[in-house]
């Protein structure tokens, strides 16, 4: 029998890697940071796509990640939904806000689409903290466990093969789209939106769509964090969330699947890091910011890529 | 023969060690505090107490003839982060006892490990969520935003105030405080004619109390928030010639900070307040009177500015968790939290202490002083 | 009824001109570079917070505010210098994530040499307010608005007259063609940002005795700094001043007349009416790319 042709190499080596990972990962902790990297790397695929691949702007992102933790809250604590249905709910209202947003919004480009999202997340997260009759306002959400099939999927083991199943799916999927048609015609749009019109592109359809799909992707992925710490609070769909989520793209790699994993790995890891240097931890991160962007300006993953294969000759 | 003595003395030297190690292994105090971030001027006097206490009480002897072991987290007031960090203490640092969650948020996100861990766990924040329903393992050291309230209320009605602006601030501390001051005003017979909001950096509040200003009947003003936002409603109060009102703020403004930023327009200004920040003028039969103003010397005499009543409250955590520790004999989970139940008049900086089964705060309104401000200074009004 | 429109006028009026002052940075930045500088409230938060540390320690007020504006103007050389010019022709987003970096240097720093606490600073000519036409107006307010106007109308001067002035339009129109004719691209990146470095620390120093200032008091007016610039279409000084101003005062008329809770979200749902409808901003002109 023939051996299937290996399309994606990584893929393989990322299924071993979360498969081997909570036998070497001996405490529960280290596999609550392993699961946190897990969902930030769902939400950080989806948004690569749409700044890498497509080269947009956004600066609002953590907005749709925190209406699907929100909406999974809400729906199952104060209505008692099924924790399931609450996700998919959450997940369809964030892809109809963003459908609607994403065409006027994405005929901005530059400073003014960063504006634009920019303006977009804060009021979206503003609505979250002050709606407190709903949300708990900034004081934040309990959330309920998450049952599925009869049963609450509660410790971090069931958790992290939740967060690495998913982890699989999306970057099975986010890869197979780059090699598709679509994805050469994201990444035409990127290289000059002008031409890939010429060429017969509907940018504008493409552009929405990307958008949509990254924003229900960081819906997910919301969701899913938020049955899984227990409880939210309006900072996850706050600024500073936001910036985190893009920088984790930039740093990890623009126009990169893996990067993007690597670089949310970096950055969930980073915290645990710079606690040892108290009282320093901000100004580290900033240098380290900094210094990535000089020095790596197409994020690790690609400039190690690219230096891997000038050494190769 | 020679060398088999040698492997003799090595093995018995290492037992010796290890019989050591395990006889002087410290005690180790976690804590997940908000140092950096929109909350870290409540995060940071904190971890300075919890620091400078630890050294004392390691100075005196320990406890239980161990030395305690600070093992302390930054969360930079964030909840997410709150939670992942007591994961580490719990699993990686194997603490014994977990003070901190220096915001409402922080408490709520930690709460459940600790439920799942049989840790005992004392916050440091404010919100009357946090122990009513009482949660087995969570107990509590601040007043509450409703006792805060309460006290407030019960100056007005004395006054005769039944008409009340309210201008609380859109963080945890000021969301959470509104709407305690909603749910007591009708006990002591007042009426909320104003509810306004104003955000924790705002610059300028004049708008929200010039319409404060303009409702119909209003008596006095009450403002619930932390920080810089309730020194500029006092000064905008002045700008705009309010003093006629009487202003209450909560105790989020006990300290001698508010009284440098807002100045002039601050006399007048009544607020329910900890012992700490009256000390000298505690009666000398005062329980609270010894510890408030040790405390207020040390802190001053290492780190050269006021303590705040915030450090006073992880004072007491820690405090606390030391006198239970010794009372239980052990460091173990469930016979601490039982010796934290049965906690019963113990004098703290906050406040008196009386725990129970249902009560895993301890304090009643007379833990809060109603303060007044009189020619720029602290006057204890009861 | 008429009063209380006026006071919050007044009221917008004292908030716009701190937004105008930080538009006026952006819009100087991004002139010459291209560089949306998410560090320019932090130049504003440095104005403010070592004038205070300073007059708290003794120095006399006016040599404080000399000393501070002009620290404040060398970090934003060295930041250039160190930071914006090795990564000069790096995309947009890279750029935004380099001056968020550097702002958190600035504000780490501050954080841990100056601590949290707030700090307030002396008005120049006190603080008894000035009732005007029945509103309450504070004398810094006249302060702060009146030299944003004067700074405004000097850099109409500057840009319109040295030949300094000249040359960082040149760059900011098309910087190839500036070099062709042989003005230093190099400098000129560098001057601008120093200069919005010195606006920043001026706006800094006039507000802190009217906004109080700490270690973060920067975050959220560079935010509403760039909203502002935005609306003013990122062009000249007029429009980053009219930008300020009229998203103060509408942040007032939210407070006043709907709702105090929504109030920080008037900035942003402005700039996206606006971006939607008028993307060039109020004032921005007409720019064609070439495809």
């Amino acid at each position: 029998m023939k051996a299937p042709r290996m399309r994606h190499p990584g893929l393989l080596v990322l299924a071993v890697i979360l498969a081997v990972l909570p036998f070497v990962l001996t405490n529960a902790y280290y596999l609550d940071v392993a699961i946190k990297i897990a969902l930030n790397a769902v939400v950080v695929i989806g948004l690569n796509l749409l700044v890498g691949y497509t080269g947009q702007i956004s600066l609002g992102h953590a907005a749709f990640f925190g209406m699907g933790a929100y909406g999974s809250a809400v729906l199952t604590s104060h209505f008692g939904w099924p924790a399931l249905a609450a996700l998919a709910a959450g997940a369809a209202t964030t892809g109809l806000l963003a459908f609607i947003l994403a065409r006027p919004v994405l005929k901005l480009k530059g400073h003014t689409l960063a504006m634009a999202t920019l303006g977009l997340g804060i009021i979206i997260a503003m609505v979250i903290n002050n709606e407190s009759q709903w949300t708990g306002g900034p004081d934040g959400l309990a959330v309920p466990a998450f049952g599925l099939l009869g049963m609450d999927i509660s410790g971090e083991t069931q958790w992290y093969a939740v967060a690495a199943i998913l982890l699989l799916l999306v970057t099975w999927g986010a890869l197979n789209l780059i090699g598709s048609p679509a994805g050469r015609a994201l990444q035409a749009i990127h290289g000059s939106e002008v031409a890939a019109r010429v060429a017969g592109i509907d940018t504008t359809r493409f552009k929405v769509r990307v958008f949509v799909l990254s924003a229900v992707l960081a819906s997910i992925a919301g969701s899913i964090s938020a049955h899984y710490i227990g409880f939210i609070t309006p900072n996850m769909a706050g600024f500073f969330h936001s910036i985190e989520l893009v920088t984790m793209v930039v740093v990890g790699g623009s126009a990169s699947i893996f990067g993007s994993i690597i670089g949310a790995a970096l950055l969930t890891i980073l915290p645990q890091f710079l606690s040892a240097f108290e009282g320093w931890e901000t100004v580290v991160f900033g240098m380290i910011l900094i210094l990535c962007m000089i020095f790596l300006p197409r994020g690790l993953v690609p400039s190690i890529a690219a230096k891997l294969r000038k050494a190769r000759g | 023969m020679f060398i088999t003595l040698l492997k003799h003395t090595a093995i018995a030297a290492s037992l010796l060690l290890v019989a050591t190690g395990t006889l002087a292994q410290n005690i180790k105090i976690g804590s997940v505090l908000s140092v950096t971030g929109p909350a870290a001027f409540l995060g940071d006097p904190e971890l300075k107490t919890l620091q400078l206490y630890i050294e004392k009480i390691n100075a005196e002897g320990g406890v239980l003839g161990r030395k305690l072991e600070l093992v302390h987290y930054d969360d930079g007031s964030d909840a997410g982060k709150a939670n992942g960090f007591t994961k580490r203490l719990i699993e990686s640092d194997k603490v014994a006892v977990l003070i901190g969650g220096t915001t409402t948020g922080a408490t709520m996100a930690m709460a459940p490990l600790v439920e799942r861990a049989n840790l005992p766990f004392i916050s440091l924040a404010g919100a009357v969520v946090i122990t009513d329903p009482v949660k087995k393992w969570v107990f509590k050291t601040p007043h509450t935003d409703r006792m805060a309230a309460e006290k407030v209320f019960e100056d007005m009605k004395k006054r005769g105030i039944t008409k009340v602006g309210l201008l609380s601030e859109t963080s945890g501390f000021g969301a959470s405080g509104r709407k305690e001051t909603q749910t007591v005003a009708g006990k002591y017979g007042i009426k909320l004619v104003a509810d306004e909001t104003y955000g924790p950096k705002d610059t300028d509040i004049t708008a929200q109390l010039t319409r404060i200003k303009n409702t119909v009947g209003v008596q006095a003003v009450f403002v619930f928030g932390l920080g810089q936002g309730p020194a500029v409603v006092t000064k905008n109060y002045g700008q705009l010639g309010m003093a006629a009102l009487p202003l209450y703020q909560s105790h989020g403004v006990a300290s001698d900070e508010y009284l440098k930023l807002a100045g002039k327009s601050a006399e007048g200004v009544r607020l329910p307040s900890p012992a700490l920040l009256i000390a000298g003028s505690l009666a000398a039969n005062d329980p609270q009177k010894a510890i408030v103003l040790g405390y207020d010397k040390a802190y001053r005499d290492r780190y050269n500015v006021e303590p705040s009543s915030f450090g006073g409250y992880a004072l007491d955590a820690l405090r606390l968790s030391v006198d239970a520790i010794k009372r239980a004999g052990s460091t173990d989970g469930a016979k601490v939290r039982i010796a934290l139940e049965q906690t019963r008049g113990f004098v703290g900086a906050t406040g008196v202490f009386n725990m129970s089964a249902t009560d895993h705060m301890g304090l009643d309104l007379s833990a809060f002083r109603l303060v007044e401000v009189k020619n720029g200074d602290w006057q204890l009004k009861q | 009824m008429f009063e209380q429109f006026l006071q919050f006028f007044y009221s917008g009026v004292t908030v716009g001109s701190a937004y105008a002052l930080a538009a006026l940075g952006f819009t100087i930045i991004y002139n010459t570079s291209g560089v949306i500088n998410f560090a320019q409230g932090e130049f504003i938060m440095l104005g403010g917070m070592l004038a205070a540390v300073l007059v708290g320690a003794g120095v006399p007020l006016p040599l404080a505010v000399v000393i501070a504006v002009v620290v404040t103007s060398c970090v934003g050389l060295v930041m250039e210098k160190t930071v914006i010019q090795p990564a000069r022709d790096a995309q947009v987003v890279s750029l935004i994530i380099i001056t968020i970096g550097a702002s958190l240097v600035v504000r780490g720093l501050v954080q841990i040499w100056l601590g949290k606490g707030t700090f307030s600073l002396t008005p120049f000519s006190g603080d008894s307010p000035i009732i005007l036409l029945g509103a309450s107006l504070l004398p810094q307010s006249l302060w702060v608005l009146g030299v944003t106007l004067v700074m405004v109308a000097l850099m109409g001067w500057f840009f319109g007259r040295t030949l300094l002035g000249k040359a960082m339009l040149a760059t900011s129109h098309n910087r190839v063609a500036a070099q062709l004719v042989g003005i230093n691209t190099e400098r000129v990146l560098l001057v601008s940002f120093g200069l919005a470095a010195l606006l920043g620390g001026v706006g800094g120093v006039l507000l802190a005795p009217i906004t109080y200032t700490s270690y973060d008091a920067g975050i959220m007016l560079g935010l509403k700094g760039f909203v502002a610039a935005v609306l003013g279409g990122l062009g000249g000084g007029a429009g980053a001043v009219a930008g300020g101003l009229i998203l103060g005062i509408a942040e007032a008329m939210t407070a006043g007349f709907i709702s105090s809770a929504y109030k920080d979200a008037v900035p942003f749902v402005l700039i996206l009416f606006i971006l939607f409808f008028m993307p060039r901003g109020l004032f921005g002109a007409k720019v064609s790319d070439r495809v």
